[in-house]
């Protein structure tokens, strides 16, 4: 009997590992592929805005070394400022993909780094549905581990910010974030010094990938904070914690760009209270194994919680003495969603920075979202140390998704995981088998007993489960399961459906080069109007050209047409920006001046009103008046770009500020004479479905240089002071062209002659004697 | 009252030295010696200034994580917790103990810059 049964061990555990390698190859694969649309549709390329610049930092990167790189002054940023790139950005984006050509140059395969940037984020996600197996095995099974793997790898939510060309550091901050969070779960599970140290490894790697590392930084504080208050305190979690704490907080810091913040600012204060707080608990429950008194118990709580008050006493009042600076406007906009559009207008102004929709959480999610609270209360009814940690991970993301649409991907991985918890269970009950001893039971909702080893996998190919050791079985008759395990499949394949659906529909638009259906012959036009204007920038201005645009331009311009800008995606300068925006909202002749003092040369506007694109600058324009309007509410009034009834309107109704501002003026010159139908009246826009009110106007300030083939990219040059102060002559009639010249300087060729010409007389000089 | 306290110390201290291994009493001497280099740092920060900030950060931080992964080996190799952290024999705790501190040394000497 025993024999056999070890065989069968043995048996499954080669079966177990081999389904486990191919349901995550099959994971990685598919997910890799399905990344692929925007790459076949369109072309290999870098899409989009951020992804321009970290592609273009990349390339310096390669080309001038790591060390040039982290001392690269960009000149041609933030004209007449300059940007140090070096030092503001999160260089672990630019650091893999680069070191992965350096591995691939080292082995003689020989990869543009185009590509490398442009398949980093599929590739990636791979590792991070791997890593999410890890985490989602270490917190409840294989089997839930299993699953979670294959939704995160075609979820919508993630593959919104890692489609192949989205070049951005959110693609190889998940995975930092998910394996992070995995070997946190195991250094708590087991105490251990190494998986703590890991822990902070790959802390490290993900604050040199992203932004979004103070997640990490609060999350895991949190979760130890409620453990204590739990009265869940083991040596483990202090071995653990102190060690990622520590570790963590100094490779933090070496990032330049973080620099001295986690010892300075209050979104990393929690930590260090937390630090201080577990210290001090470690020492009273030290004491408390040695005194063993029996009042200690009230001791020890007291001395916890003046810890505690004393430990946020401090904070409070670093804060407030100006040693410790105060959260950023960006994590204000998290507690309190209206801050930012009262007073950051230029945080509010990007759409990502919008509260989610309801409508987009099953638009990225469709059945996880529905199916994660069952996960999340398996871990409730279940609890233990690290679910504790789900738990938590849970709820604040999907607070922060709520705030901010952007951060939906950190609400996607965990959401995955306790959706596959939840599959994982309702298969568990409904995959068993009747024919073991059956003792039926009233109660069918009380879980069965959980498995060492779950073989199910994804919906594709069910394996029957080992049922020889499950004492207990379900009185469900074989119908109902089907029923039920058919109705489970269907929502699984309605998912797969969606999420190709989304992926290719939603997220795979490369944003520089458009595509749309011609409904007469069903073809599929490309229009390329971007890069063509870019590429007329590379080609015709001069090498230090200026360009002025709204920053959303910024860095495919530097990027693409290698040209200097004013201001781009980086948004660092509130002021400059608002200088251009102010340019941009005044009248010609004001505008005129600011160009100047910025020694613009050409400025760039997108302009969507003939193929109907709603992403340009007209419809952006009302950011640009409010951003100009926070810095300079003399010149700039919001109320005045409205007609009387408060309406945005760019016909003849429009307001006379909006009708003779620079913005109106680029975007339409000309466009009066423009008739898109035949039926319809000449200068009809139609992105906003309107006739324009500004129709015959001429520009004397600017003239214009190029624009795109459908219009999309309008660029005009800034004269110089001398080519409008006097009127302007052309070219022709600037010379009189005398078709017979000939030079008088040799008498001999001489041919004409002058009519009535003065002949000297040579007379004789007076005589006064 | 003093009486009292005396008493609970010197109980402490037989207690201590009778019930605690000599290996646990060498990582202690070396928790005491860390305690004491943190304690003069701290004292020479605050007498002549953190100037080179980040020399004064990888030296505390340094002493503070010595600090810290000391007390996790002490944790790690007392017998009384073998039972809370199970498979990690004194050894392991050791090896682990080590490698941290390389990791934490390379970057304390970038740091110290």
């Amino acid at each position: 009997m025993n024999r056999p049964t070890k065989l069968l061990n043995r048996k499954t555990a080669g079966y177990s590992s081999l389904i486990t390698f191919a349901v995550l190859l099959l994971a990685w694969l598919s997910g890799f592929s399905s990344r692929l649309f925007a790459v076949i549709r369109f072309e290999s390329i870098i899409h989009e805005f951020d992804p321009w610049f970290n592609y273009r930092a990349t390339a310096y990167m390669v080309q001038n070394g790591f060390y040039n790189f982290l001392n690269w002054f960009d000149e041609r940023a933030w004209y007449p400022l300059g940007r140090i790139v070096g030092g503001t950005v999160y260089p672990g984006l630019m650091i893999t993909s680069g070191g992965i050509h350096w591995i691939l140059h080292a082995l003689n395969i020989p990869v543009h780094i185009r590509d490398i940037c442009v398949f980093l984020a599929p590739v990636f996600s791979g590792l991070t549905s791997i890593s999410t197996y890890l985490l989602t095995k270490e917190l409840w099974s294989p089997g839930a581990g299993l699953f979670a793997a294959s939704f995160i790898a075609i979820v919508p939510g993630y593959i919104s910010r890692s489609v192949a060309g989205s070049y951005d550091n959110e693609g190889i901050a998940i995975f930092a974030l998910q394996f992070t969070y995995y070997l946190w779960v195991k250094s708590v599970k087991t105490g251990s010094v190494f998986w703590s140290a890991m822990a902070a490894v790959f802390y490290f790697y993900m604050v040199s990938a992203w932004g979004g590392y103070v997640f990490i930084i609060n999350l895991i504080p949190l979760h130890v904070f409620v453990l204590l208050c739990m009265g869940r305190y083991s040596p483990r979690l202090l071995t653990s914690y102190s060690t990622f704490y520590i570790l963590g907080l100094l490779f933090s810091m070496q990032i330049p760009f973080v620099g001295f913040q986690p010892i300075r600012t209050s979104e990393h204060m929690a930590a260090m209270g937390v630090f201080a707080l577990l210290m001090a608990v470690a020492f009273l429950k030290h004491l408390q194994t040695v005194l063993s008194k029996t009042e200690f118990k009230k001791l020890f709580i007291a001395g916890a919680l003046i810890a505690a008050g004393i430990v946020f006493l401090m904070v409070v009042l670093a804060t407030v003495l100006g040693v410790v600076a105060p959260w950023s406007g960006r994590f204000y906009s998290l507690w309190d969603t209206g801050y930012a559009k009262i007073h950051i207008p230029i945080i509010a102004s990007v759409s990502e920075h919008q509260p989610t929709t309801w409508f987009s959480f099953f638009f990225d999610l469709h059945i996880l979202v529905c199916a994660f609270p069952v996960g999340l209360w398996y871990c409730i009814k279940k609890i233990n140390d690290e679910r504790v940690f789900v738990v938590l991970y849970a709820i604040s993301a999907v607070y922060f998704a709520g705030v901010m649409v952007r951060l939906m991907l950190t609400l996607t991985p965990v959401v995955c995981m306790l959706a596959g918890i939840a599959f994982s269970c309702l298969l568990e009950v409904y995959l068993k088998e009747d024919n073991t001893v059956s003792i039926p039971k009233a109660d069918e909702t009380d879980e069965p007993a959980v498995e060492k080893k779950n073989l199910y996998d994804k919906a594709g190919k069910m394996k029957r489960p080992r049922h020889d050791n499950s004492h207990e079985a379900n009185g469900l008759g074989s119908n109902l399961k089907s029923v039920v395990i058919i109705a489970i499949l269907l929502m699984l394949m309605m998912f797969a459906v969606h999420c190709t659906w989304v992926t290719s529909n939603a997220y795979s638009s490369p944003s520089i080069v458009l595509a749309f259906h011609n409904s007469h012959d069903n073809s599929r036009n490309i229009l390329d109007d971007f890069r063509e204007a870019y590429y007329w920038l590379s080609q015709n201005t001069a090498d230090d050209a200026r360009v002025m645009s709204w920053w959303d331009y910024g860095y495919q311009i530097a990027g693409m047409a290698n040209r200097t800008t004013l201001v781009d995606n980086n948004t660092w300068n509130n002021s400059h920006i608002a200088l251009v925006g102010k340019a941009m909202s005044s009248t010609e002749e004001k505008s005129y001046e600011i160009m100047t003092s910025l020694d613009v040369d050409y400025v760039l506007v997108i302009f969507g009103g003939v193929i109907g694109y709603s992403g340009d600058d007209i419809n952006k324009f009302l950011w640009m008046v409010r951003i100009a309007e926070g810095e300079h509410p003399k010149d700039i009034r919001e109320s005045d770009y409205f007609t009387d009834r408060g309406e945005f309107r760019i016909d003849a109704e429009g307001a006379p500020a909006l009708l003779n501002c620079l913005m109106y003026k680029l975007s339409y010159y000309r466009f009066g004479e423009l008739k898109l139908d035949y039926r319809g009246p000449s200068g009809y826009d139609r992105t906003r479905n309107a006739v324009i009110g500004n129709k015959n106007f001429d520009l004397t300030y600017l003239e214009e240089a190029y624009t795109s083939e459908h219009w999309l990219v309008r660029i005009y040059r800034v004269k110089k002071p001398h080519e409008f102060n006097r009127p302007a002559l052309k070219k022709q009639e600037r010379t009189i062209s005398s078709p017979s010249f000939v030079s008088r300087k040799t008498i001999k060729r001489k041919k004409g002659y002058i009519k009535n010409r003065p002949v000297v007389v040579k007379g004789k000089r007076a005589n006064k004697k | 009252m003093v009486v009292d306290i005396k008493q609970v110390v010197t109980k402490f201290y037989d207690d201590y030295n009778a019930s605690t291994s000599k290996k646990l009493k060498v990582v202690d001497t070396y928790l005491g010696f860390i305690l004491l280099t943190g304690i003069i740092q701290f004292v020479y920060c605050c007498i002549v200034g953190t100037f080179p900030f980040n020399s004064f950060l990888s030296g505390f931080i340094s002493t503070v994580s010595c600090f810290v992964l000391g007390v996790c080996l002490r944790l790690q190799s007392n017998p009384e917790n073998k039972s809370i952290f199970q498979g990690i024999s004194p050894e392991r705790g050791f090896a682990d103990f080590i490698f941290a501190h390389v990791i934490l040394h390379l970057v304390v000497f970038n740091f110290i810059g």
